[in-house]
């Protein structure tokens, strides 16, 4: 559980998970934000307004995910490196997960590393696709990694 | 040697820089002492994105905020006086103070000071706790961050708390292995974003766990730490030993006060604040009317915040001196917008508690 390990369990990442049919249409960002903290960056991030505030800072962000695009603007502007973006319709069988990485060195594409599960633990080889890294994003790059499907909401992070 | 400034600021982070500004912008002439080389405070370590409002700094990294501070000052500079290593070390009666630097000791007369002394690293009492090799967070993000020089290969982090996570974080960044995490309540104690962070690189967390020892005997080798009950008391046969070079505390700081009670401020014990605190209103000002206080000394929280009460301070510090401004009020009603945001909500909730117990005892003074 979150508060004790600082693993999201499956049970709480549900508030958070697109519904299927959304899943179905492509890349869509998951905010793994679950808490009331006084912070705000992922809203005025989002250049279609998807993400919302009801009772100003302190509230979680609330994504429409029908509204999103899954552009992955809002990825490197998290303070908490807690937004992801998931990708079910990369290639049959296979998806993508795009996710903060602060760690040198800083993957190439097509470079194969370790993926790691929310407790980092190792799951297996995958391929980088793509990494963004431009001066605006102030030293937070932007992996994205091919997964199975399956692994799609288990592996959260990577080791070069 | 004396000096003689309208508002004199004490403490060069965040709070003071933010403190100096205003005033010295205002029309105030300031002088800003600060003992270390290199203003800022502890932004200057802070390599991570703070949090907060997107209006004010959110998403940029502490260091980021300390360079944007210090081009502020700089605008100001016909009205403000930085004096680097040069530390406060005494109030006297006349609002008078002394300032010492590397060589000379002088006399500050001033109409108006404003205290921005931070805070100090609590220990914590362990068996073996003044081995070689276990550090306070504060002095592992100066050796890593400002130095460049790792603490050690392997380190234990106490404390769950932002600045326990954060410097986790920071010091798998420089390559140092983390090896756990341990707190003493059930519960991770800062932001739960932070706490995935280091869990999916890795690192253990031991909530309900404390450390009961250092091992090794000229330098840290490792550390036994066991399970708590909830009234935090060790339970038997759970003792682990873990390997480490390192030990990092992290387990909260307390207000640096010395120069508010020469100052004859009263002092209130605020536990949520982190201990005695001055008393103080919500233009910041303590129970003696010439001096203020921002920042952490007021009690703790984190930079955004001191910032913002720096704000307040500085504009009340001018008026004081110079008499009321409609510039000032618009300032000090911003900022006091600011706050009540970042303050409210669950998270908030302490400080909130803490800041109406202050508010409080000085509408019974």
């Amino acid at each position: 559980m979150l508060k004790h390990d600082g693993i999201i369990s499956n049970e709480e990442l549900k508030a958070v998970l697109p519904p299927p049919a959304r899943l179905e249409k492509g890349p869509v960002a998951i905010i793994e934000c679950l808490q009331d903290i006084p912070c705000d960056p992922c809203v005025s991030a989002c250049p279609v307004k998807a993400i919302k505030m009801q009772e100003g800072i302190t509230d979680k962000p609330r994504l429409e995910f029908d509204i999103c695009t899954g552009c992955g603007l809002c990825v490197a502007k998290c303070p908490g490196l807690a937004i992801f973006i998931i990708n079910l319709k990369h290639t049959p069988g296979m998806a993508t997960v795009s996710m903060s990485h602060e760690l040198l060195p800083i993957p190439e594409k097509g470079q194969e590393v370790t993926a790691l599960d929310r407790a980092g633990k190792p799951v297996g080889k995958v391929k980088v696709v793509r990494v963004i890294n431009p001066p605006a994003y102030d030293r937070t790059a932007v992996v994205t990694i091919e997964v199975p499907v399956d692994q799609v909401n288990n592996i959260r992070a990577i080791r070069v | 040697m004396s000096r003689n400034t309208e508002v004199f600021v004490i403490g060069g982070g965040p709070a003071g820089l933010s403190a100096a500004y205003v005033a010295a912008k205002l029309g105030a002439r300031t002088l800003l002492v600060d003992d270390s080389s290199r203003i800022g405070g502890q932004l200057i370590k802070q390599t991570h994105r703070f949090f907060g409002s997107s209006n004010r700094d959110a998403g940029i990294r502490g260091i980021t905020i300390a360079d944007k501070l210090q081009q502020d000052i700089k605008d100001v500079s016909d009205k403000l006086t930085v004096l680097e290593n040069t530390a406060a070390v005494g109030f006297y009666h006349n609002k008078e103070a002394g300032i010492l630097s590397h060589s000379a000791y002088e006399r500050v007369s001033y109409q108006s000071a404003i205290v921005c002394t931070g805070a100090t690293e609590n220990s914590l009492a362990f068996e073996n706790n003044d081995l070689p090799g276990i550090y306070g967070a504060g002095g592992v993000q100066t050796l890593m961050n400002v130095h460049g020089i790792r603490p050690g290969q392997k380190i234990l982090m106490i404390g769950s708390g932002n600045i326990g996570l954060i410097v986790s974080y920071q010091l798998i960044q420089a390559g140092v292995e983390v090896v756990g995490l341990v707190e003493g309540s059930p519960a991770i104690g800062g932001y739960l974003v932070h706490a995935s962070k280091i869990r999916r690189l890795g690192v253990p967390i031991y909530t309900s766990h404390t450390i009961l020892k250092a091992l090794g005997t000229d330098e840290v080798e490792g550390a036994t730490i066991c399970r708590v009950d909830e009234k935090f008391q060790p339970v038997p046969n759970t003792e682990l030993d873990i390997k480490c070079d390192c030990i990092c505390l992290a387990v909260g700081l307390t207000p640096l006060i010395d120069l508010f009670q020469q100052a004859h401020c009263r002092m209130v014990h605020v536990g949520e604040l982190g201990g005695l605190v001055p008393l103080h209103d919500s233009s910041m000002r303590t129970t003696n009317p010439e001096v203020f206080v921002a920042g952490d000394a007021s009690g703790i929280e984190e930079a955004t915040t001191a910032i913002l009460a720096g704000r307040i301070a500085g504009a009340r510090a001018y008026e004081s001196v110079h008499g009321k401004s409609p510039q000032a009020e618009e300032i000090v009603a911003e900022a006091r917008e600011e706050l009540r945001t970042l303050r409210s909500g669950s998270t908030g909730e302490r400080i909130r508690w803490g800041r109406e117990r202050v508010m409080k005892e000085v509408g019974e003074c």
